[in-house]
């Protein structure tokens, strides 16, 4: 058998992040360009501050304004940052912990490999415009602060929003837009997923049929139910289904129901009609769209075939066949089909 | 060896309502609990686990909540399992914590369950154009009313029965404080006048989105002993849980096996013979309306092609032989991870004289169920006011 196919799936959501008291005063700190942590009950100042006490599951209120300066407690380099990291050029990894904090913080780090050390002495450089997100500040030396500044790098011009890209940039909070600006409840938290889809051994083959304008499907032997897509096993018994079997592309509506209502992602326009089509051959329904009749016209046991895409457009997937539409024979009886419903 | 009698000892739920944006996903489940809690008057250090559901991942975009959750939802330093069933997790959740106080393993287990819809969007979710298909998907709506045509059409059902349960379900959520959906004036003809979404399911058939967690503290049979006098706990009788294919030649998706199978052996563990009878009333997963006289026929409260019989004749009505949903149902909340655990909630609060505004007189034993996926997870319990023999 041939390798199976593989196609891109890009998923991409914007999610949206109640924040709540706790997590609420941090972030609202960090747009204000302060650090905060909170006292919990054994006495320790932890940072971030956590939503409820891990020893007694209280929640905590009792916040500290702690740093801005921290001693690099452990780190690790990142030589080749990834699109998803919070700098284009290389950066470490660090726990900072914070003076008058208890607990480390996980941040960004800038400066030169080679002066990166443990117990290193670190502040903040804050981002001009803050969102009230952890990518609102940087690490960087504090030792910096005494020697001479560091010539600018015209690879890299200052224009940039990230907090660490401009080494002149002072070290300070610009003042909050609004120092009376609502605190920050609500935060944006864009999430991607690359995924390499791949088709079964046998799906493929079915994919491969469909770029050459035949419907392929598979069943155990003679007798048994005919699956399109093939599943490779029955799925009522897990017998492999080795046999292929071609299908014819008319059909039978067995049921449908009409889509009206529009949502994000859609890639058909509403309304239409999305149906269950029983293949002359097959014995199991799959799902497409009825089109060429009004949408209440469409009838359970309504007779259709495939109205196929011009050859040159084919590939390997079901959407070579554009719709379905009715062929006007005689509706098909009812008995011919209930078992699939 | 037989099975450790156990009990619902305390139930807590959140107000459900479209946006919570004054918690975190924390927060939100965290109030949930603290009302169990209070409820079971028992503290943090006498639950000995914590089993948890919600919906899948990507509905909220949170890889394993779980994991960052632990200190809310006092699991740290204790057994934390989180149960995955899609949307009929929490009953499912549910059931799990009952099987560790069963199994004689713990005395107390704190089951919870939620969702938070505002922070996600499901039917962008349950809508992911997978490579190689035809993009037809259009969410749960979308999925679900090809088979509901399909029920009318097999058990020859008026059109108006779908109204008359969304507007039975939503009245029944105006008695409930805590229901996202209050709507006292609905009627059967101003659901038939909704906009038609995935025709034959009206927007008035069609549940909500809502944010919102349920949490249940199951005890063992000591640990109800314990529970002051005369505050009673509901006692579980019999659970199961059932899976099956979403999709196989012949499938009945109308009336699925494993709905029946896992009907059938929970009966047989609570001792029922005659559901219809038996049980005082019913919270059903109902999320389109329909599903109402299909899941009746499902679970033996009906012959099959006959629940909606029961449903034109007001048998499931609040004054009817078998109240089903008195709380709204998922039509008038769905914080769709813990959907399935407020079924089994709203059962024991009506066993322990506890549901408030819809209580109804003299429960003995309730029903609650959920199902989830493509009709393919079932998960249900039998609570009653009786001991287990």
């Amino acid at each position: 058998m041939n390798q199976p196919l593989t196609a891109p799936l890009d998923l991409f959501f914007d999610y949206q992040r109640s924040t709540g008291p706790t997590i609420g005063a941090f972030v609202t700190g960090l747009r204000d360009g302060r650090l905060l942590g909170a006292r919990i009950g054994d006495g320790r100042v932890l940072v971030p501050p956590p939503e409820y006490d891990p020893a007694t599951g209280v929640p905590i209120d009792d916040f500290v304004e702690v740093g801005p300066a921290g001693t690099v407690l452990s780190y690790s380099w990142q030589d080749e940052p990834q699109p998803e990291h919070p700098l284009d050029t290389p950066f470490a990894w660090a726990l900072v912990q914070l003076d008058g904090a208890d607990t480390p913080l996980l941040h960004v780090l800038q400066g030169d490999r080679d002066e990166l050390e443990v117990g290193l002495r670190v502040v903040p450089r804050w981002a001009d415009e803050r969102a009230g997100r952890i990518t609102d500040l940087v690490f960087v030396p504090e030792r910096r602060l005494s020697s001479s500044k560091p010539s600018s790098d015209p690879e890299h011009p200052s224009s940039t929003s990230q907090p660490g890209s401009d080494p002149e940039r002072p070290l300070s909070p610009s003042t909050p837009s609004s120092a009376e600006a609502e605190p920050v409840s609500l935060i944006n938290t864009p999430i991607a997923l690359s995924i390499e889809h791949s088709a079964s051994a046998q799906e493929s083959e079915y994919l491969r049929g469909l770029a050459r304008g035949e419907l392929i499907g598979a069943r155990v032997g003679p007798g048994s139910p005919v699956y399109i897509p093939p599943r490779g096993a029955s799925p009522t018994d897990g017998v492999p289904t080795e046999e292929f079997v071609q299908v014819a592309d008319t059909g039978t509506v067995t049921t449908f129901c009409i889509v009206n209502v529009p949502f994000l992602g859609q890639q058909i326009t509403p309304p239409y009609v999305s149906a269950y089509v029983l293949l002359d051959g097959a014995d199991i329904a799959i799902q497409h769209l009825i089109l060429e009749c009004p949408a209440d016209e469409v009838r359970m046991g309504m007779r259709v075939q495939a109205k196929w895409r011009p050859e040159s457009e084919w590939g390997h997937t079901l959407r070579n066949i554009e719709y379905f539409r009715p062929t006007g024979e005689p509706d098909a009886d009812y008995e011919t089909y209930r078992h699939h419903l | 060896m037989s099975k450790q009698p156990a009990a619902v000892l305390g139930v807590g739920q959140t107000h459900y309502t479209s946006k919570r944006l004054d918690v975190s996903m924390s927060g939100l489940v965290r109030e949930a609990i603290d009302k169990a809690l209070a409820d079971a008057r028992v503290g943090w250090d006498e639950i000995d686990a914590v089993v948890i559901g919600k919906a899948p991942d990507l509905f909220e975009g949170a890889m394993m909540p779980e994991l960052a959750m632990a200190d809310a939802i006092g699991a740290t330093g204790k057994p934390l399992l989180r149960v995955h069933t899609a949307g009929s997790v929490g009953g499912s959740t549910a059931n799990v914590a009952a099987s560790l106080v069963q199994a004689g393993v713990h005395a107390r287990v704190l089951a919870v369950a939620w969702e938070k819809q505002s922070e996600s969007n499901a039917m962008w979710a349950l809508s992911i154009p997978v490579p190689f298909s035809m993009p037809v998907g259009a969410g749960a709506g979308g999925y679900f009313a090809p088979h509901v045509r399909s029920y009318i059409r097999k058990s020859g059902a008026p059109e108006n029965i779908g109204a008359i349960v969304a507007a039975k379900d939503r009245r029944n959520g105006a008695r409930n404080p805590l229901a996202h959906l209050k709507q006292p004036d609905i009627t059967v003809e101003s659901v038939q006048a909704s906009q038609m979404l995935w025709d034959p399911i009206r927007f008035a058939e069609t549940c909500p989105s809502s944010d919102g967690a349920c949490a249940m503290v199951i005890g063992n049979e000591e640990a109800a002993d314990r529970v002051e006098e005369g505050r009673r706990v509901a006692w579980i009788q019999a659970t199961a849980m059932r899976t099956e294919p979403t999709t196989f030649s012949g499938r009945d998706h109308i009336n699925p096996r494993a709905g029946r199978d896992a009907a059938a052996a929970l009966w047989r563990a609570a001792g029922v013979d005659d559901p219809f009878t038996e049980i005082d009333c019913a919270e059903i997963y109902v999320p389109f309306s329909w599903f109402e006289p299909m899941w009746l026929e499902n679970l033996g409260f009906a012959e099959e092609f006959t629940g909606w019989r029961m449903v034109a004749e007001g048998v499931t009505a609040p004054d009817g032989a078998l109240p089903v949903n008195m709380s709204g149902g998922v039509l008038s909340s769905n914080p769709i991870g813990a959907s399935g655990m407020i079924r089994f909630a709203e059962a024991a609060l009506q066993v322990m004289g506890r549901a408030g505004g819809h209580q109804l007189d003299g429960v003995r034993r309730a029903l609650g169920h959920a199902y989830g996926g493509g009709s393919q997870y079932f998960s249900m319990w039998v609570v009653g006011a009786d001991r287990p023999s």
